[in-house]
C-alpha cells in the first residue's frame, strides 16, 4: 500500500480521508477480540512468552500494513507521511480496542532521540527493527538503590579503546529478558562537579557476554520487569548519544518525547487508557450482598464521585490549550497529572473489587471471578505507576516545591 | 449519557477575567473586609456603582433589555475574583433576579426591569424556606387574589442583601402552583426583614416575613414558566457559587502557603515538612480540578442536561475541595489559626455557607447519580 498524501507540506484531505476510512476497516477485521488469554494492558505488564509472542506478531502486522510509524521518514522504513495520517490510523486502533504496541521503549523514546541527535548510521540501523518489532529496546535508567532518584545512577561505564566496560546493575527493566538493545544511563565521571555532570547516555546491546537478566517476579504473582547485571560488558562507543556527561540531559529529552512535548513517536498506544465509565457497565452487572450494586446507595454515591474525578481529570489535560485559565501557576496542571491520574487508577480499580462483594475475593485464574480478575490484577498493577516514575510521595515535593512554592528544606 | 461538559473559554471571558482581577484586588483589600465585616449594609455601595458602571450588571442581560448580550458564562470570571477577595456586594443577588426575571417574567416585566438592573438597580431572592429543603420548588409561601392585588403570606429566609434591593422576587404558590412574584421594596412594611447572624461575615442575609404584603397584579411573573425559573436559577446559583468558591479555595491556599513559606518552627521553615507540604498539594490538585469543572460548567451551561450534569459535578467537587483547603488554612497556621484575627476562618466560614445554599456536594452527587447512573 503506497500512500502519497503530502503535497507541498499540506494534508491533502481527501487522501488523509480514505487513509483513515482503510485503517478503520484493517482494524475492524484484523482485532481479535479474545485470543484465548489475557492481553496485557500495559507494555509493563507483558508477563508470559504467549502474551510477548501474540503482542509482537501484532505490532508487526499492524506496521506492514502501513499503520504504525506512518509519519517516520520512509527511508529508515517509516511511511514518510504527514503526521495526520498516523493519527488517524491510532484513532482507528483505540476505536477497535486494538491490543497495546508492545516495543515501548523503541517506539516512543528511543526511535525519537535517534531522529533527533542520532547519526544517519543510527537511525538506517535501528529504525526498521524498532517498528517491525523485530529489535526489541528496553530502558535501563533505575538502580537498586536509587528508585526514584535517576539522577543519582552509580552504574559505570569506563572508556577503552572503542568500547567502553560496564559494571553494576538496573532495576525494573521492562521486557528486559526480551530485549535486543537497551537505552541506558550510566556513569563515566565519578568525579564530576555534581552528580549530573557525570553521567552519560548509550545505546547498549544486551545480547553480549556479561549482561544477565533476572526476572523479577510482581506482586501479582506474574513477571514483566528484570534486574540486569553488567559484569564488564563491553559495548561499542558509537553508541553514545550525545557528548560524554551529557547523560542526564540526553535523558530528560527521551521523557520529553515521552510527554509528546515534541511529537515524533511513531503512534499507537503502549497502554489502554483508563476507561472510568467501564466501572459503571461493571456495577450494572453485578450483585453486592445480594442485590444489584446499583440499588445500593453508598456504591452510586462512590460510583458517581469517581466520575466526578475522572471528568475533572479529563478536563484539567484539556486545560493545557486553555493559557489563560493556567496564567497564575502555568506548570501546575503539567506537573501534577502523573499524580492525579496514577492514583486515581489505582483508587478505582480498588473500588471495582470492592463492588464486586463476595467475588472480590477470586483472582485471575478462578472461572467464577469477575472479568477473569482483571480488576483486582489492575488494582495491584497499578501501584507501578503510582511507585514508577516517581513515587506518588516524590510527585507531592515536586509539586510543593516546583508549583507552590514551599522550601526543600 | 456520556457528555458531561466540555471546556471552553471565551474572549470576554478573558477580558473580564482580567479586569475584574485587578478590580477586586484593589477594592478589596483585606482591611477593607474586615472594616465592611463591622458595617450595617456590609458593601460599599461606590463600589457597586463602579461596577455598574463597568457594565458588570448587565453582562447576561440581552441587549434588546439594554444589556451586552453575553451570557451566565461571562458572569463566572466575575464571581470568582470576587469569591477570591471577599468583594463584597449584592452581585451575586442581582445577577441572579435578572436570571429570574428574564426566564419567568412576561415581555412587559422583562421591558421594565431588565434595563434597571443593568444600570445597576440592586435585586434579590426570596426563595428559602423553613424547611430548608434544597428543591426550589418545595414552597409554602403564599399569595392570594384579592382586590387589592395579591395578598402574600408566609415566610422567607436566607433572603440576600435583601435591605440594598429595591426589588425582591419571592416564590409562593398561586393557586397551589409555583409562582414568582416581585416585591418592590415601598410596599414591604417596617419590620418585615430581619437580619440573619449567618456563618459568613462577608456577607449579608435576612428573614422576610410576608404576611401583611399585597403587591399589584402585575407583580406576579409569567406562572407558566415559574418551575423553569426556578430550575434556571438553582443551576446558576450553584454555577456561580462554584465560581465564588473557587476564587475562594485559591486565596485560601495562596494565604497558607505564605505562612508555610515564613513561619519557622524547631529551627526550620514549616513549609519544608513533608506533613504539610503534601495535605497543601492535596488541596491544590483539588481546587484545580474544581476550576477545571467550573469553566466546563460555564462553558457547557446552555446545554439542555449536560449543562445540568457540569455544573453539579462543579459544585460538588468545588464545595469538597474549599472545606478541604481552609479546614487545613486554620489547623497549619497553629494558634494563630485559632484566633479570629487569621483569615483561615473567613474561608472557612465562608466554604460553609456555599455548601450551606443551593445544594452541598453530597446532594449533588445525589442528583448526578439519578443523572448518569
Amino acid at each position: 500500500m503506497k500512500h502519497d498524501g503530502v503535497l507541498m507540506g499540506k494534508v491533502n484531505p481527501q487522501e488523509l480521508d480514505e487513509f483513515a476510512k482503510e485503517a478503520d476497516a484493517w482494524f475492524a477485521a484484523n482485532v481479535n477480540p479474545d485470543p484465548g488469554f489475557m492481553l496485557p494492558l500495559t507494555f509493563m505488564e507483558v508477563g508470559t512468552d504467549q502474551q510477548f509472542d501474540f503482542l509482537r506478531d501484532w505490532q508487526n502486522k499492524v506496521y506492514e500494513a502501513g499503520y504504525l510509524g506512518a509519519a517516520w521518514p520512509s527511508e529508515y522504513g517509516g511511511g514518510g507521511l504527514d503526521q495526520a495520517f498516523q493519527d488517524a490510523a491510532t484513532d482507528a486502533m483505540r476505536r477497535h480496542h486494538a491490543p497495546i504496541m508492545l516495543n515501548a521503549i523503541g517506539l516512543n523514546w528511543t526511535g525519537p532521540l535517534l531522529m533527533d541527535i542520532g547519526t544517519e548510521a543510527h537511525c538506517k540501523k535501528h529504525i526498521k527493527g524498532i517498528l517491525s518489532a523485530e529489535d526489541i529496546w528496553c530502558q535501563g535508567f533505575s538502580e537498586p538503590d536509587n528508585g526514584s532518584d535517576l539522577g543519582n545512577a552509580q552504574l559505570r561505564a569506563v572508556r577503552d579503546g572503542d568500547e567502553y566496560v560496564l559494571n553494576g546493575s538496573k532495576i525494573w527493566t521492562t521486557q528486559g529478558n526480551y530485549a535486543k538493545y537497551m537505552i541506558l544511563l550510566a556513569r563515566t565521571n565519578p568525579d564530576a562537579p555534581n552528580k549530573y555532570a557525570g553521567l552519560s547516555f548509550f545505546l547498549a546491546p544486551m545480547k553480549i557476554p556479561g549482561v544477565e537478566t533476572r526476572p523479577i517476579r510482581k506482586l501479582t504473582g506474574e513477571y514483566g520487569f528484570t534486574q540486569t547485571f553488567f559484569t564488564d560488558a563491553r559495548i561499542p562507543a558509537d553508541g553514545l548519544m550525545g557528548k560524554e556527561g551529557e547523560g542526564w540531559q540526553v535523558a530528560m529529552k527521551t521523557l520529553e518525547y515521552e510527554r509528546g512535548v515534541h511529537g515524533g513517536q511513531a503512534g499507537g498506544y503502549v497502554l489502554l487508557p483508563l476507561d472510568a465509565f467501564a466501572v459503571i457497565d461493571l456495577a450494572r452487572k453485578l450483585q453486592r450482598d445480594g442485590a444489584p450494586v446499583m440499588d445500593d446507595p453508598v456504591m452510586r454515591d462512590a460510583l458517581v464521585e469517581f466520575m466526578i474525578e475522572a471528568q475533572s481529570l479529563k478536563l484539567c489535560q484539556a486545560r493545557g490549550a486553555f493559557a489563560p485559565l493556567n496564567e497564575e501557576r502555568p506548570f501546575g496542571l503539567a506537573l501534577s497529572g502523573k499524580l492525579m491520574w496514577t492514583e486515581f487508577a489505582r483508587r478505582i480499580n480498588e473500588f471495582a473489587i470492592t463492588l464486586q462483594g463476595t467475588k472480590g475475593g477470586y483472582y485471575v485464574g478462578d472461572p467464577n471471578a469477575v472479568d477473569h480478575g482483571l480488576w483486582t490484577r489492575g488494582y495491584l498493577n497499578a501501584f507501578s505507576a503510582t511507585i514508577g516514575g516517581g513515587t506518588s510521595e516524590i510527585q507531592h515535593n515536586i509539586i510543593a516545591e516546583h508549583v507552590l512554592g514551599l522550601p526543600k528544606r | 449519557m456520556d457528555n458531561l461538559g466540555q471546556l471552553g473559554f471565551s474572549e470576554a471571558q478573558g477580558d473580564l477575567m482580567e479586569v475584574a482581577k485587578r478590580f477586586c484586588r484593589e477594592q478589596s483589600p483585606m482591611q477593607k473586609v474586615r472594616a465592611l465585616m463591622e458595617d450595617d449594609l456590609g458593601h460599599d455601595p461606590d463600589v457597586w456603582d463602579e461596577m455598574a458602571a463597568l457594565g458588570w450588571l448587565s453582562i447576561a442581560i440581552p441587549e434588546a433589555y439594554e444589556g451586552a448580550g453575553l451570557g451566565v458564562a461571562e458572569i463566572v470570571p466575575i464571581m470568582e475574583q470576587m469569591g477570591r477577595y471577599f468583594l463584597a456586594g449584592p452581585f451575586f443577588s442581582t445577577s441572579l433576579a435578572a436570571q429570574a426575571i428574564l426566564v419567568g417574567g412576561t415581555e412587559a416585566q422583562k421591558q421594565d426591569y431588565l434595563p434597571k438592573i443593568a444600570g445597576g438597580s440592586v435585586a434579590t431572592l426570596a426563595l428559602s424556606e423553613q424547611s430548608g429543603n434544597w428543591d426550589l420548588t418545595a414552597i409554602t409561601a403564599r399569595a392570594s387574589h384579592t382586590d387589592q392585588g395579591l395578598a402574600l403570606s408566609g415566610e422567607k429566609f436566607f433572603v440576600r442583601d435583601a435591605a440594598a434591593a429595591n426589588w425582591i422576587i419571592a416564590s409562593v404558590l398561586v393557586d397551589d402552583k409555583p409562582a414568582l412574584v416581585l416585591i418592590a421594596k415601598d410596599d414591604l412594611p417596617k419590620d418585615a426583614l430581619r437580619r440573619e447572624v449567618i456563618i459568613d461575615e462577608t456577607k449579608r442575609s435576612f428573614a422576610l416575613t410576608l404576611d401583611g404584603i399585597t403587591v399589584p397584579k402585575s407583580a406576579l411573573l409569567d406562572m407558566a414558566q415559574a418551575e423553569a425559573a426556578l430550575a434556571h436559577i438553582h443551576l446558576c446559583a450553584n454555577l456561580l457559587s462554584t465560581a465564588e468558591i473557587c476564587g475562594g479555595t485559591q486565596n485560601v491556599i495562596d494565604y497558607t502557603l505564605d505562612y508555610l513559606r515564613t513561619r519557622k518552627q524547631f529551627g526550620r521553615t514549616i513549609g519544608s515538612y513533608q506533613a504539610l507540604k503534601h495535605p497543601s498539594v492535596d488541596a491544590y490538585t483539588g481546587y484545580e480540578r474544581a476550576r477545571s469543572l467550573l469553566y466546563s460548567a460555564a462553558h457547557s451551561f446552555n446545554e439542555q442536561g449536560t449543562g445540568e450534569i457540569a455544573t453539579r459535578m462543579a459544585k460538588a467537587q468545588a464545595d469538597k475541595a474549599y472545606a478541604y483547603a481552609a479546614d487545613r488554612a486554620i489547623q497549619f497556621h497553629g494558634g494563630f489559626g485559632f484566633t479570629y484575627e487569621c483569615d483561615a476562618q473567613l474561608y472557612r466560614r465562608s466554604a460553609i455557607w456555599h455548601a450551606s445554599q443551593y445544594g452541598d456536594a453530597a446532594y449533588h452527587r445525589k442528583k448526578l447519580a439519578d443523572l448518569i447512573l
